[in-house]
């Protein structure tokens, strides 16, 4: 089994919401929300964009930059904890408005850690299904808006869109291994029912996050004789900086190695590794081994490790 | 039964992390008191294990079991 990841994609929402116009609104500092996230400004959807569309954008910007045709794609994935309806989710939508009227798509309703996951479904498919485009949109800001905003949820989240074209034809990196891990004792701990607040216990999620992120990341490496020293960028969920900057810590590496870009973006939930993902690959970077970690509501983690030095 | 010395060890941990005086009251919330936030549970948990020589499972990773200096005195009394 052989998968190589191609090129990604994303795509932003113009409106950008700064830490003053937050604080505003919920009645504290924008001081206190950099201090506690890391978070600078986030961007926030119009009120007509939606899951699908933002999924759609993200998804033709990948594909231009893979030189691939949407025609082409064997499978879609797309992964967003914030889809607008129960059934069907917005894979169908992204995929038509791709074009594509046969090819399967397929809905994951997983939440930060969904573009991990689909990832590793797709190096498993895409021998066997053809090219696989994995795609995570979020708009999280419908999420948080929900009355009363509650401060610990809503300074974190934005919203946005990601994108990979994951392939068995050989590419620019090549999928090593992958690691994916679902707990569900502490479901609770981090749900949004669809309607009413988004409820978070945030000293559970970082408690737990905090060892599963690294613990999942050594597992994937140790399996592949890698160390974390040798790894070239850690491409982590989005979450929090401080949780980014300790898993940085608990693995040994500098906290350079953990590229983050969640000072402009918030938290976009499962989009933002393929946010950050994209906005890497523009950097021209040094090739090397490539981590890919997320944990987040289930709770579901994991680590894929990927090399562009074979 | 609580440990002096134990619960003494604990207070140590928590004034290091905390950078601040444990609370006099062993009940109070370390976290609803606002003395650690949510980023120095993680700490304190890997501070524990190293000092008291324990591993704490996954699936004692529950907030509430370190949330006071008495609730860590009570897990390690479960978990010598």
């Amino acid at each position: 089994m052989s998968a190589y990841l191609h090129g990604f994609g994303a795509y932003l929402p113009e409106r950008v919401v700064a830490n003053a116009e937050l604080a505003e609104r919920l009645g504290c500092t924008a001081e206190w929300i950099e201090k506690v996230s890391g978070i600078l400004e986030r961007r926030w959807a119009a009120p007509d964009e939606t899951v699908a569309g933002m999924g759609v954008a993200a998804a033709e910007d990948c594909l231009r930059k893979a030189g691939i045709a949407a025609n082409t794609l064997g499978m879609l994935i797309v992964a967003s904890g914030s889809g607008a309806r129960g059934f069907p989710g917005p894979a169908a939508e992204v995929a038509a408005r791709l074009g594509l009227d046969s090819t399967p798509a397929i809905d994951l309703p997983i939440a930060s850690a969904g573009s991990l996951f689909g990832l590793a479904l797709a190096m498993q498919l895409a021998e066997t299904q053809g090219d696989v485009l994995v795609v995570a949109a979020e708009k999280m800001s419908a999420v948080i808006e929900t009355q009363p905003m509650d401060p610990n949820t809503a300074i974190l989240f934005g919203d946005g869109a990601g994108a990979a074209l994951v392939s068995a034809r050989p590419g620019q990196w090549r999928m090593l291994d992958a690691v994916l891990h679902t707990d569900g004792q502490s479901r609770e701990a981090l749900a949004f029912d669809g309607t009413g607040p988004l409820r978070m216990n945030g000293l559970t999620v970082i408690l737990q996050a905090a060892r599963k992120i690294p613990q999942s990341i050594e597992e994937v490496l140790g399996r592949q004789n890698i160390s974390a020293q040798q790894v070239a960028v850690f491409l982590l969920h989005q979450a929090n900086l401080n949780l980014v900057t300790r898993v940085a810590k608990s693995l040994g590496v500098a906290p350079e190695k953990m590229f983050a870009n969640l000072q402009r973006y918030g938290n976009t939930s499962s989009a933002s590794m393929l946010i950050a993902a994209s906005e890497w690959v523009e950097t021209k970077p040094e090739p090397g081994p490539i981590v890919f970690s997320a944990f987040g509501a289930g709770f579901h983690w994991g680590a894929i490790v990927a090399d562009s030095g074979f | 039964m609580p440990d002096s010395s134990r619960t003494q060890r604990l207070r140590k941990l928590v004034q290091e992390i905390a950078g601040k005086p444990a609370p006099g009251d062993e009940q109070e919330s370390l976290f609803e008191s606002g003395l650690l936030d949510s980023f120095a549970l993680p700490d304190l948990v890997s501070a524990i294990e190293k000092e008291f020589g324990v591993k704490v499972p996954d699936s004692d990773l529950n907030p509430r079991k370190f949330d006071s200096i008495a609730r860590m005195d009570a897990y390690l009394a479960d978990h010598p």
